[in-house]
């Protein structure tokens, strides 16, 4: 004892003596040279040092050094501020130690103090006896025996993922006591439990009975059921604490996924209580697993996320898509699955197989007159969410007053506004009442609808209206029927009687339907009859870390309903397809000691100086380190170390890419853009040939590009551009990797690249040609198979006829995408069906250019062979441009419209046929 | 091997798309005209335009000038014009490329620089690449040397798999030389180089001339070190312990000065050329100054 010090192990401190001794070691050795790899050492070899400098240690590096060796010693000896020294008792001791999810948060330190006393007991011989008091059956009474018999078993308790639990009877459990005055102590976890006053008046009444209160406040978070689910946290103190929700994110790593902010405090007896709405987007909130009170390592600060936080399983009943594929625009159906698969799990099937999955949710896409309708309205009884959706075949039922599950009595035939026989524009939603179910959604301006089937009026049908149109008539109606509801949308699902399907406000409106659906009630009556038993699935210990179950009984549905025990810890319990979750977390209540000496928070044990020394010698150390590296590396580069070291470099924050100007404005307007090659004769004429192709383009058709654009593949963005012309150089640079993948992405987006080797002049007659270059710069490109343009390939007619594509120069091919194989001309018609769809890329090597370029005056640029069959080849390069530019807007649009008289003379025939 | 084979491909991949941006501003090189004009020897190596040689270059039309006898009579019966046959120029020019791959190459004195085999490699490639667009032939000293384009990709392959040398320096092997051939030499120099004074006696025997490159690094060409440092060669062999390394900076200068002076009079003696290239300078610099020497 050293003033207020005491140290455990003071022999220790005899290692100090040795501190002088290491002072003239470390003195004596100075640091190692530093040491450099150089190739030039050769040229070294036989030189002598002109000042040989001597180095030693500096002597404040070795009182840094001696220093850290110092605090080490001291460290060791174990020195304690103020350490307690026990008072003497006599009498049996007993320790009651809380062992529920409550004691977790500061478990290590109850057992020391538990330690503590039972190593006291042991020092003055008094017998002892533990009682762990976390709710599981005490077999007889308590054996009461040598303390350090005990420790072991002290040791090795841990908390349960359950609350603190005593036996009901004290009195049997306490019939050993040896003689004399007992004295209890009781660690406690600050809460109120079954039994616990009952054990304390017993126990104040054999002897005095101390009390350790937490260290901490503590907290425990639990989830109320209901149509929102929402969670509660309660705290023993008044501090906001966030709650995490956790789960896999779309890599399937655990992690955190949102942070909820509770709201504000109610106070009663000491607790307060905070709700926490879990208001997260479904995507989010159904790959939750738990949520957990920040900063807390215990079960009842965990609450695991199960089917009641969960998506809905909805039943999706409509026509079967047996139309083909490229229909299924017009199918109901596919809107409605669009909608709903991304928050929701989906059943599709017959009405009587969706029924057998037990759904809580069934949307029904103008189906009537079901076959099922009895089991469908036991089912919606149960609390199921039934969601209709009107349709042509529902306006021209004609029981259509006797169908049952509808919320509202309908008017057979419904109205058609705005349509070319009838008044009136298409209406468009009115804004959603306040305090409805769609509350806070804006019904976008542009959503408007044309027809709908029309409610009969009647006295309650004002308060079954959820939306309404701008004349009031209703838009969706529900019903409560028995526990459950029915919703009826009086549009179709799909974009036929209104754009609603198609606007994001109808994905809305069906996740604030499907968040209304009960998950519960029919299942849990499913429960008794035909799941008598839980299987536990994962299970919290009790600082709240999830681990799978392993040697758990099946636990029957009524025990799970009393929450979590010792023979059911919290965790995930499964039957069949369906999950529960049992959570620790619940209302707290604080206990109250009467009779009892509470002890003061923190004042038991001396403090700790242990962790601060060595804490101290880590730091001494590692300014050591710095300071070697200081002298090693001569001066700068030691600094700069430490300046490293020390300085948390802030990172630049990610601006926005600069974006070209050019590209924004081409994003509004169609613009021709170009590759920039380098070479500015190249560029200033391709600028200048698009301009003119620009030109005529305004002129002649409905395409009316804005100025072209100029394209630097490593820079540029392309996606906003349809048509790229790309001339060949020779001293062009190597695109990127990054602008390859950006080129293959537009090529496969539709994209055209035209890429002009311009030596049309020269190919084919032996002598250098572009033609290298050209497979240099395209090898890395998507290119599909190419063939010269076929006689009969809609570029030769798509704006004007073309045999030829002349630019500047002419008679050489042009390639594309090669036909496919099996193309045949169908009969009459004098060309075959080629490509469905625009060919990626066209090589020539006219120089089209040059052709199309036109001066600042609007004069040709360059001349084209001589006099007027020079001008005749100019106009054909246009025509050529313009038959490009047609097939790169439209794709094959004109090779359709070859079946224009196929398909009226289709039309006449059904007529005829028809009634 | 197992492990190199998959990384080479790769390596020459990238080792190949900067010496293309390296020797890209460089027309094609042919080496010039007055060692052309020497040449006595056919050789089988076109240089892509007509004149004498063996192979079929093109039929062109006869023009005026063209004597009777030029007039490929068979070509010109099948139409009603006369052509004449050319024949493709070929030269028998070859040159060879040798790149030091002793561990003192692979030293960089700082992370940003690249280390100086890796400049070497850029320089030996960007070089060849030059020249096989000229036609010449261009292989690496002892290997065979081939034309066209796909020998650019075969040198990226062999120049990437080169595998250091044990010690520090090592020496082009003495019986690769062959008339009739230029030589370009990148090494380091500061190993003894003794081998470099037999090879240029040999190569001035047989009429070899070529070019020798000294390339360092920064840190070589200045020596910016002081204090106590213990200087280790890369493969260990050579230490040299000094207490002060400031003091040692002039008389290093001085040697590495004589050391050039050395070479570029023994170069200048043989009919070669001596240049020297630091890595922190671009690699063009150094390329057109082989470019020049080669051509001019």
């Amino acid at each position: 004892m050293l003033g207020p010090i005491g140290f455990a192990a003071p022999w220790v401190l005899v290692a100090l003596i040795a501190l002088p001794v290491l002072w003239v070691i470390l003195r004596a050795m100075p640091p190692a040279p530093r040491q450099v790899s150089f190739p030039g050492v050769a040229l070294l070899r036989g030189l002598i040092d002109r000042v040989p400098i001597a180095r030693r240690t500096p002597w404040w590096l070795l009182l840094l050094r001696l220093a850290a060796v110092a605090a080490m010693i001291l460290a060791f000896a174990g020195p304690q501020w103020r350490p307690t020294v026990a008072a003497g008792q006599d009498g049996p001791l007993l320790v009651v130690l809380d062992a529920g999810w409550a004691a977790a948060p500061d478990w290590p330190a109850r057992l020391t103090r538990a330690e503590a006393a039972m190593n006291d007991a042991a020092a003055t011989g008094r017998p002892a006896a533990l009682m762990l008091a976390d709710g599981r059956p005490v077999a007889g009474a308590l054996a009461f025996a040598p303390a350090d018999t005990l420790l072991a078993r002290l040791r090795a308790a841990q908390p349960a993922p359950w609350p603190t639990g005593l036996p009901d009877d004290p009195a049997p459990a306490l019939e050993a006591v040896p003689e004399g005055q007992l004295q209890t102590l009781w660690i406690s976890d600050g809460l109120d439990h079954p039994n616990r006053a009952a054990w304390l008046a017993a126990l104040a009444e054999r002897g005095s009975v101390t009390v350790v209160p937490p260290s901490r406040s503590l907290r425990s978070l639990s989830l109320r059921a209901g149509d929102t689910p929402s969670l509660t946290l309660a705290a023993t103190d008044d501090a906001a604490y966030t709650v995490l929700a956790i789960g896999p994110d779309p890599q399937g790593v655990e992690r955190e996924l949102a942070r909820l902010t509770p709201g504000d405090p109610a106070t009663a007896d000491g607790i307060s209580t905070r709700p926490v709405a879990i208001d997260l987007p479904p995507e989010l909130r159904n790959r939750i697993t738990r949520f957990q009170i920040e900063g807390d390592s215990h079960a009842g600060a965990v609450v695991l996320a199960d089917d009641r936080v969960k998506r809905r399983k909805v039943g999706l009943v409509g026509d079967a898509d047996h139309q083909a594929e490229g229909q299924e625009l017009l199918s109901q159906l596919h809107y409605l699955r669009r909608a709903l698969n991304p928050t929701t799990d989906l059943v599709e099937g017959s009405l009587g197989d969706v029924l057998n999955t037990a759904p809580d949710v069934i949307v029904l896409a103008d189906r009537v007159d079901l076959a099922e309708a009895d089991d469908l309205t036991a089912w919606v009884e149960e609390g199921g969410l039934l969601v209709r959706f009107a349709g042509p075949r529902m306006a021209a039922y004609e029981n259509l007053h006797l169908e049952p599950l509808i919320p509202v009595a309908l008017r057979q035939g419904g109205r058609d506004i705005g349509g070319a026989l009838s008044w009136g524009d298409p209406r468009a939603i009115a804004p959603f009442a306040p305090d409805g179910i769609f509350a806070g959604l804006t019904p976008p301006d542009e959503v408007a609808v044309r027809a709908q089937l029309m409610a009969q009026p009647a006295p309650d049908l004002a308060d079954r209206t959820l939306a309404a149109l701008s004349d009031n008539t209703p838009l969706v109606t529900r019903a409560r029927i028995g526990q459950g509801q029915v919703v009826l949308f009086h549009v179709t699902a799909n974009a036929e009687w209104s754009n609603l399907p198609i606007s994001g406000l109808f994905v809305e409106m069906l996740d604030r339907l499907v968040e209304t659906a009960r998950v519960s009630p029919a299942e849990q009556a499913a429960d008794d009859r035909e799941q008598p038993f839980w299987t536990a699935e994962t299970v919290l210990d009790g600082f709240g870390r999830a681990s799978p179950a392993e040697g758990l009984a099946p636990v029957a549905a009524a025990d799970l309903a009393l929450g979590p025990g010792p023979e059911r810890p919290a965790g995930i319990y499964a039957a069949g397809e369906r999950r529960v979750a049992l959570n620790a977390g619940a209302p707290m209540a604080l206990a109250d000691w009467p009779g009892a000496t509470v002890e003061a928070v923190g004042g038991a044990a001396g403090r700790d100086l242990r962790g601060p020394l060595l804490a101290l010698a880590a730091l001494l150390l590692a300014l050591d380190a710095l300071g070697s590296a200081l002298i090693a590396r001569g001066g700068r580069a030691g600094i700069a170390a430490a300046l490293a070291l020390l300085l948390v470099q802030p990172v630049p924050p990610a601006g926005a890419q600069d974006l070209n100007p050019d590209l924004i404005r081409a994003a509004n307007d169609v613009a021709l853009a170009y590759v920039i090659t380098g070479d500015d004769r190249v560029d200033e004429a391709s600028g200048e040939g698009l301009r003119g192709l620009s030109a005529v383009l305004r002129q002649r058709t409905s395409v009316e590009p804005g100025e072209p654009v100029a394209i630097d593949l490593d820079r540029d963005d392309l996606s906003v551009l349809t048509f790229l012309y790309w001339p060949i150089t020779e001293a062009q640079p190597l695109p990127s990797p990054q602008a390859y993948v950006r080129l293959n992405a537009f090529m496969r987006s539709g994209g055209m690249i035209l890429f002009d080797t311009r030596d049309g002049d020269i190919a084919g007659i032996g002598g250098p040609d572009m033609s290298q270059t050209l497979q240099t710069l395209a090898a890395p490109l998507d290119i599909p198979p190419l063939a010269p343009v076929p006689d009969d390939h809609v570029l030769t007619r798509s704006f004007y006829l073309l045999s030829d594509f002349p630019g500047r120069w002419q008679g050489n091919p042009v390639w594309l995408e090669a036909p496919p194989a099996g193309a045949e001309a169908a009969e009459g018609v004098p060309f075959r069906q080629l490509n469905d769809g625009v060919s990626p890329v066209v090589i020539g090597g006219n120089n089209w250019a040059e052709a199309w370029a036109v001066d600042d005056t609007g004069f040709a640029a360059y001349p084209i062979g001589r006099g007027w069959e020079g001008e005749q080849q100019r106009e054909l390069a246009f025509r050529f441009g313009v038959n490009l530019m047609m097939y790169v807007l439209t794709g094959n649009y004109k090779s359709d419209q070859v079946h224009v008289p196929a398909l009226l003379d289709r039309m006449r025939t059904e007529e005829t046929l028809g009634p | 091997m197992t492990q190199g084979s998959s990384a080479v491909p790769r390596a020459s991949i990238a080792l190949r798309a900067r010496a293309q941006t390296t020797s890209a501003h460089l027309p094609a090189l042919i080496i010039s005209a007055q060692r052309l004009a020497a040449m006595v020897a056919p050789g089988a190596h076109g240089l892509r335009r007509n004149g004498p040689g063996e192979d079929f270059w093109q039929y062109r039309p006869a023009s005026q000038g063209d004597s009777a006898r030029a007039i490929d009579w068979r070509r010109s019966a099948r139409s009603d014009a006369q052509y004449v046959r050319d024949r493709e120029a070929q030269s028998a020019q070859v040159v060879g490329l040798w790149v030091s791959s002793g561990q003192g190459m692979d030293y960089a004195g700082a992370a940003s620089r690249p280390t100086k085999a890796d400049r070497a490699h850029l320089l030996a490639l960007a070089l060849a690449m030059v020249l096989l667009r000229g036609g010449e032939k261009v292989g690496l000293l002892g290997q065979p040397a081939r034309a066209g384009r796909a020998q650019a990709d075969r040198l990226a392959e062999q120049i990437v798999a080169l595998r250091p040398a044990g010690a520090d320096g090592d020496a082009p092997p003495d019986d690769a030389l062959r008339p009739n051939q230029r030589l370009v030499i990148l090494s380091d120099f500061m190993d003894d180089p003794a081998w470099a004074d037999r090879l240029l006696t040999r190569a001035a025997g047989m009429g070899v001339t070529g070019v020798l490159m000294q390339v360092l690094d920064p840190d070589e060409e200045t020596f910016p070190y002081h204090g106590a440092v213990l200087f280790r060669s890369l493969s260990g062999a050579i230490r040299h312990d000094s207490r002060d390394a400031g003091g040692l900076r002039d008389a290093y200068l001085a040697r590495l000065a004589e050391r050039r002076d050395w070479l570029r009079s023994r170069t200048t003696g043989a009919g070669w050329h001596f240049g020297h290239h630091s890595t922190d300078q671009s690699p063009a610099v150094a390329l057109s100054w082989l470019y020049q020497v080669l051509a001019g």
